[in-house]
């Protein structure tokens, strides 16, 4: 019988090595997987690379995982914001390396990841900053920049409600990188609110299917 | 002359998105244009953390932590209103699917560039969000700012002294003085604030303009 339920969150995460590339979940602290992060943290894995559209806000989630020192690098959109002190600290001090990526090149290179796609052109950055170093090409009569997947040993993530198949459901804009980051992610972690008896989710409506999941922690 | 105030220019941009748009609101300035759009008419307005069809902020007490705007405040979703995955939601953006992206600029150049993400500085954090892919993948790309920085250099300029966030990519241009649209052969003035002459707003502006015959 299948069954990912796991008993709590530090059994869902026991195996995360040193030096692993883990993407997180959400957009701000919409769909940010808060209890998984206080697992990892617990844990202990360092040397982490992260993948979030931000760096952390305030004191908690991915804030408190960057500033017990557990990431090497990050790549987001989006690092700068009032309450990122802990990301802006260590930035400064040369102990964090920033991959910046504008917000739909990171989406997309996710999605490559979880889709088995090996590059793709998009117009996006072309002419900027951002595309400096990148190989460029003209299709018809515009320019796209090459950009390459993004894959994860791990994704963890935050969903509305689970079966024991890992079907998914998600909450409001709290799906923002949800389904993407579970089809990239080698292993993925999921924290939901509910869990329900398979059959309980309609199938019309749910959005990440169970093969793109391996663990479900209730929350 | 009286330049227009934030209002004003929110009121005047969101005067000209037509009946059925989808509008993506830049953070800052252009999130004020969803307070002005015009009663009747259904405009749909696009977040990028996958929302179509924003409301208007909730009641105190009503917020939802799930349901928040690209600039992470609280919002509402209209009735009709849909969620997706951010490879959806930048689909859209990138894929042509938008009418129209306000975006608020440090900078805009003759031939349309846009510099809204960055200001060069060494010690500056760079954070780029979507600004990118809007700048791309609208059909529309307008932009809203004051017209001249505070020391009162023209925010239109030859070329950008700030990194770019997209070429040529800007349609038209609402300041608080003006509203021109970047053409191939340049810009063209399409309104002027009241008591404000074309032959002052040129002096003003870093860049040389065209008349349009309706231009006052």
């Amino acid at each position: 019988m299948i069954n990912k339920f796991v008993a709590s969150p530090e059994a869902a995460l026991a195996d995360v090595p040193d030096g692993a590339t883990i993407m997180i979940h959400g957009f701000g602290n919409a769909g940010m997987p808060s209890v998984l992060i206080d697992a990892l943290i617990a844990q202990g894995a360092r040397e982490l690379t992260i993948v979030n559209n931000n760096a952390g806000n305030a004191d908690t989630g991915l804030a408190a995982l960057i500033g017990a020192k557990r990431v090497r690098k990050i790549l987001c959109s989006f690092p700068r914001q009032a309450d990122s002190w802990h990301f802006e600290r260590l930035y400064r001090a040369g102990e964090i390396e920033l991959e910046l990526v504008p917000q739909g090149t990171l989406a997309e290179r996710i999605r490559a990841a979880g889709a088995g796609i090996g590059a793709f052109f998009t117009p996006t950055a072309y002419g900027t900053k951002l595309a400096e170093g990148k190989e460029t090409r003209r299709i018809h009569d515009r320019d796209y920049v090459l950009e390459y997947p993004i894959h994860a040993d791990y994704a963890l993530i935050k969903a509305d409600r689970a079966d024991r198949w890992g079907n998914l459901t998600y909450r409001k804009s709290a799906r923002n990188f949800g389904p993407i980051m579970a089809m990239a992610a080698k292993t993925t972690v999921a924290q939901v609110r509910e869990t329900v008896e398979l059959g309980e989710l309609d199938p019309e409506h749910i959005v990440t299917p169970g093969i793109f999941v391996k663990r479900i922690v209730k929350h | 002359m009286k330049k227009l105030d934030r209002k004003q220019m929110a009121a005047r941009v969101a005067r000209d998105i037509p009946e059925g748009a989808y509008v993506n609101l830049g953070i800052g300035l252009p999130t004020l244009v969803a307070d002005y759009l015009p009663k009747g008419r259904e405009i749909i307005l696009h977040s990028e953390n996958g929302i179509l069809g924003v409301g208007p902020k909730p009641a105190p007490g009503a917020e939802d932590e799930d349901l928040i705007n690209a600039g992470k405040e609280p919002v509402t979703l209209l009735t009709g209103g849909s969620y997706f995955h951010h490879a959806d939601s930048f689909g859209m953006i990138r894929g042509r699917h938008l009418d129209f992206a306000i975006l608020g600029a440090f900078q805009v150049s003759a031939a349309g560039d846009l510099a809204n993400w960055h200001t060069g500085g060494a010690d500056a954090i760079p954070a780029v969000g979507g600004a990118m892919d809007l700048a791309v993948g609208a059909k529309k790309v307008l932009v809203m700012m004051e017209h001249l920085t505070k020391s009162g250099e023209s925010k239109i300029v030859e070329r950008c002294s700030y990194p770019l966030t997209g070429a040529r990519c800007v349609d038209r241009i609402y300041t608080d003085l003006a509203v021109i649209d970047v053409k191939a052969d340049g810009l063209h003035v399409v309104d002027l604030v009241e008591n404000l002459s074309f032959e002052e707003l040129q002096r003003l502006t870093g860049v040389p303009l065209k008349r349009l015959a309706t231009a006052a």
